[in-house]
């Protein structure tokens, strides 16, 4: 019953026009979006953040490389994907990390967040996140060593040379530059006991800077370029407000009615919001295509729980920074949204039957 | 400990009691699945497959004493739909999928000996004693049952041929396979 | 559009590159009478028509050479004067390149119409009257979608419509030849949309009408100022805004439910080349026999709108219109987001061909489809409010109930979803197949169900044939018994009544 009188190589289905967009037009503008906040990471850090973000990179590529010659499918190395899967994973990596977290990272990301499922497209979970949480949980140590900025220009910034030593042989970092993030200094004293009011003023917290000088990971620190970035994907239509705007709220709504109820247990608005990874998590992690749910309403109520487990977890839970879990928690979430929330069908109720016949007005 | 022993005990002899009873109270009677799977099939018991007719066939499969691609004239969305419907894997690489054929009377031929009109299932062929016959295409249902009858010869099966309204549009080839032979 | 409709209003639909000029600046030209005409014999929704001439019959311009065969049909008319050499296949305009049924006609090159009957004033008919004669002149929906148009006219009587929409949206890229028969012949349209609005008792008329196109909104305008029931509507130009669905939505805010019609909304859609068509029809007698069409794209010599009689091959079409520049990538009938390709140019123009392309591999920009990265684009641009991506995946996965019930019935295959893919999937094939595999398999079930009912038929013959036989040969032996007995009856009697001298020669008879 399906037979066609001509080879099927020939019949060629409507349309025969096409809008002209494509998936390496859009990873190349996400990329382009990071990049000054990138170029600034490595400017605050030094030559140990580009080789870490160098080797997660090149991490990534190899793997879907070998997965994909394993599978037997055609390479889609040049639509970018795996490039900006490591890129995201490199910006969350403390930037004096050693090299076999950006190795293992890399793998762990594209082989088991990615590839196992069926590449691209078929993933549940936010690749680059899974590989983040997996170290953060393996090598709770490591991934929590956080620096005081060494801009590449200061006399005191490790050379090239060095920053090779401090990358493939991982020495102890010492006191002077190590570092607290402000989230997990004051989580941290929180568990000593002391409240905010008094662990922000203290003389060893890290100074909440609006340029982004301060410690974090490669890419937290330059919140501002982020949102510069984010605007951008905005603008050219990469994504929409949806999920940037939910995720936000989502932190700042809890912060706001905390931090008024009781300033001393609870951080602002403006501290969650420039801290750690939220403004990265709003506009580049959360908005992943496939991890997220397909309508604006999913999207809003995606966004909005991302934000509101990040607030809880960083308050409450164990671990100073939520967005990564936070993110993978909803995208487990996200086919449930996607079942239960779908687009009303023209000429159909929400519930997807059929509208009832206007009754004739005689008038 | 003692009332964890006998608090697992207690609950386990009543959930096992209550399974007893509910594999008693709700037990089906006969095979549903066998006719559903009569419902699947082309319904002529044409005996192409060997067996009393298409309920014969269905209970075979059930019994698993015939495989899902036992009917010809189903070809090899049946053999599927039956598999699907058991929960079990087939080889659909030996179907020969001949698609949908209909016998045809060749009228230079026919002699007339109303022979094929008796074992048509389902009276698709027209005709009397000494008059030329003709298979009506709606009723033919592609049994074959008539072509080894046929004295003469005069009936062969041909394919049915595709029509404008009845022309589907074939599903797009997979993406991303590497081989360039990819099957659509 | 403002911030809050950007915010919030709707995003259905695509806005891709226009190209309808400089085609939709150049008048109509008449195309001169081609040697041969193959008119087929199905070129509108419904039953084949039935030939009524025979092969090497003479017949005029307009002249019926083919009946509607039962509702939902309509005629065929003789597009030239000339003799009918062959009723037989011809290759279709289809993509399968199987072939249809047509009456070819060789010219006479004289062109002669046959008799034809106007009507002075067509507002004396009565709405049947009228229905009757747009169904004799075989004027189907010229859009593209050849319903049968006195059949809506007629469903249009039996609701109570209130408003006929006047479709001069063309949404379509490249098509511009509603846009040229408004410039051009704006009054002959508005005098068929009147004859239409008397024949479905509807009180208002909106023309609706792209916004890209503000000379056509000029001089209908103009052609409607004295008619206060018909207003010009511009629309935005967005497509599938000609899509009757969305168009009925954009000028009266009313939706039509799924499993329902336009008319079930008191709205009843025609396009603008009907409503002239049924001005030719009523106020000339003229039936369709020949239609505007737009003849474009990057490979054509000379884009423009030509009248060109029905059956006329595209190949003497191209000939008589300057022929190919360059290489075209592929040959299309209709518009390039809804139109089929030709498998070659020795099909014919039928009714519902709006316009002929000939487009460049760079218009086209075709490419190996990637794995669907779940964007969404195709969610936001579809205008029906599905999900594209999930029809899609459960078509792939040969699920077809499941993308049944994400609402495949509900597509129009406007092939927004594919326009805006980064990843080039063919998602209308995808709906297409589907919609297409589901309905061979509702004809297999009913053909199975049809198929037990005739075995069941034959059993129960068989047995009542059987019964009849025993009955039949119980009776003839109940009666061979009833024979015998009145016999043995007989001779008893006889032999009782005999005279006694013959007694010894009868006792001995057996009975």
């Amino acid at each position: 019953m399906t037979t066609s009188a001509l080879s099927e190589t020939l019949v060629l289905p409507s349309p025969h026009a096409h809008g002209g967009s494509s998936v390496s037009r859009a990873m190349t503008r996400v990329q382009l979006a990071l990049l000054p906040a990138t170029l600034f990471g490595f400017w605050m850090f030094g030559w140990p953040g580009i080789n870490i973000f160098v080797i997660t990179i090149g991490s990534c590529l190899a793997a879907e490389l070998l997965c994909q010659r394993l599978m037997q499918v055609r390479s889609s190395l040049g639509d970018g994907s795996a490039i900006l899967t490591g890129w995201l994973l490199a910006l969350s990596l403390p930037p004096w990390a050693p090299w076999w977290i950006g190795v293992l990272g890399g793998l762990i990301a594209i082989i088991l967040g990615k590839q196992v499922f069926g590449g691209i497209g078929q993933n549940l979970f936010n690749p680059a996140m899974v590989a983040r949480v997996a170290l953060l949980v393996s090598f709770p140590v490591v991934m929590t060593q956080w620096v005081v900025p060494q801009p590449i220009n200061t006399p005191s910034a490790p050379g090239f040379v060095d920053s090779l030593r401090i990358t493939l042989s991982s020495p102890a970092v010492p006191d002077a530059i190590a570092s607290a993030s402000l989230l997990g200094h004051t989580k941290t004293e929180a568990s000593r006991g002391i409240d905010l009011l008094h662990s922000l003023a203290a003389a060893n917290a890290p100074a909440p800077s609006w340029a982004g000088l301060r410690a974090g990971s490669l890419g937290e620190s330059a919140s501002l370029l982020l949102l510069g970035g984010g605007l951008f994907l905005l603008l050219t239509g990469v994504i929409t407000w949806h999920i940037p705007v939910a995720v936000l709220a989502g932190i700042a709504l809890p912060a706001l009615i905390g931090h008024a109820a009781n300033p001393a247990h609870y951080l602002s608005a403006g501290v969650h919001l420039l801290s750690g990874a939220s403004i990265l998590g709003a506009f580049f992690i959360a908005t992943d295509y496939v991890t997220s749910p397909n309508t604006t309403l999913g999207q809003l109520i995606f966004g909005f729980f991302v934000g509101l487990l990040t607030w809880i977890i960083r308050t409450w839970g164990g671990y100073p920074e939520g967005m990564a879990f936070a993110v993978l928690l909803m995208n487990a979430m996200t086919p449930v949204i996607d079942r239960f929330v779908k687009p009303r069908i023209l000429g159909r109720t929400r519930a997807g039957k059929p509208l009832d016949i206007p009754e004739e007005k005689e008038a | 400990m003692l009332a964890a022993i006998l608090s697992l005990t207690v609950l386990g002899a009543a959930l096992g009691l209550a399974l007893g009873f509910a594999s008693r109270a709700f037990h089906v009677e006969g095979n549903p699945v066998v006719e559903e799977l009569t419902a699947l099939m082309p319904g002529s018991n044409c005996g192409q497959c060997g067996f009393p007719g298409c309920t014969g066939a269905a209970e075979a499969i059930v019994a698993g004493t015939a495989a899902p691609t036992c009917c010809p004239p189903g070809g090899k969305a049946l053999a599927q739909a039956i598999a699907e419907k058991l929960g079990i894997t087939v080889d659909l690489s030996g179907v020969e999928d001949k698609g949908p054929q209909i016998a045809t009377v060749a009228e230079e031929i026919c002699i007339g000996c109303c022979r094929c009109i008796k074992v048509c299932p389902t009276d698709a062929i027209v005709g009397a004693a000494k008059q030329i016959h003709n298979v009506l295409r709606e009723a033919c249902t592609g049994c074959e049952a008539c072509v080894d009858r046929c004295p003469t010869e005069a009936v062969t099966m041909k394919p049915v041929p595709p029509t404008l309204q009845h022309w589907v549009w074939p599903k797009p080839a997979v993406a991303n396979v590497v081989s360039t032979t990819a099957a659509a | 559009m403002g911030i809050l409709e950007k915010i919030f209003g709707k995003h259905w639909g695509v806005h891709p590159d226009d190209h309808k000029r400089p085609a939709a600046d150049l008048p109509i030209k008449r195309l001169p009478v081609p040697p041969r005409v193959y008119v087929p014999l199905s070129q509108h929704v419904g039953a084949l028509a039935r030939p009524i001439v025979m092969v090497g019959q003479d017949v005029l311009k307009g002249q019926c050479i083919a009946e509607a065969q039962g509702n939902i049909s309509s005629p065929v008319h003789a597009s030239t004067s000339g003799r009918v050499v062959a009723i037989g296949e011809i290759p279709a305009p289809h993509p399968s390149g199987l072939p249809v049924q047509a009456i070819t006609i060789a010219s006479d090159m004289e062109d002669r119409w046959i008799e034809c009957e106007p009507v002075a004033d067509p507002f004396s008919l009565t709405p049947q009257e009228i229905a009757k004669r747009v169904a004799a002149a075989g004027i189907v929906g010229l859009g593209g979608a050849t319903f049968p148009s006195a059949v809506k006219l007629a469903l249009g009587l039996r609701s109570k419509i209130r408003t006929l929409i006047v479709n001069g949206s063309e949404c379509e890229p490249y098509l511009s030849c509603d846009d040229r028969l408004m410039r051009d012949r704006a009054e002959g349209i508005i005098k068929g949309v009147r004859v239409i609005l008397h024949a479905t008792g509807a009180r208002e008329a909106k023309v609706g009408i792209e916004d890209n196109k503000p000379e056509a909104i000029e001089a209908m305008r103009v052609a409607a100022a004295s008619f206060k029931e018909i207003t010009i509507c511009p629309v935005p130009a967005r497509y599938p805004m000609g899509s009757d669905r969305q168009l009925i939505v954009e000028l009266t805010g009313k939706e039509v439910p799924s499993d329902a019609r336009a008319a079930d909304v008191g709205v009843i859609v025609h396009n603008v080349g009907t409503a002239y068509a049924v001005h030719e029809a009523i106020y000339h007698g003229r039936p369709l026999v020949s239609r505007v069409m737009t003849l474009n794209g990057g490979a054509v010599a000379q884009p423009g709108n030509y009248e060109v009689p029905i059956g006329t091959l595209v190949d003497d079409l191209f000939a008589f219109c300057g022929g190919l520049k360059g290489t075209a990538d592929r040959f299309i009938m209709g518009g390039p987001m809804m139109g089929s390709v030709l498998p070659h140019l020795q099909v014919p123009v039928v009714k519902g061909t709006a316009g002929i392309l000939a487009l460049t591999a760079a218009e086209v920009a075709e490419r190996e489809p990637d794995p669907c990265i779940r964007c969404g684009s195709c969610i936001r641009a579809c205008p029906m409010g599905l999900l594209p991506l999930e029809m899609s995946a459960h078509i792939r996965a040969d699920d077809l109930p499941g993308a049944d019930d994400l609402g495949l019935r509900d597509c129009i295959a406007c092939g927004c979803c594919a326009y805006v893919c980064p990843s080039h999937i063919p998602l209308v094939q995808y709906f297409y197949h589907a919609k297409g595999e589901l309905s061979a398999r509702q004809r297999a079930q009913l053909r199975q169900e049809s198929s037990k009912k005739l075995v069941a038929a034959r059993a129960e013959r068989l047995e009542r044939e059987s019964r009849e036989k025993a009955e039949a040969a119980a009776r003839r032996k109940a009666e061979r018994d009833a024979a015998k007995k009145a016999a043995a009856a007989a001779a008893a009697a006889e032999a009782a009544t005999a005279p006694p001298s013959t007694a010894t020669a009868i006792d001995g008879e057996p009975a």
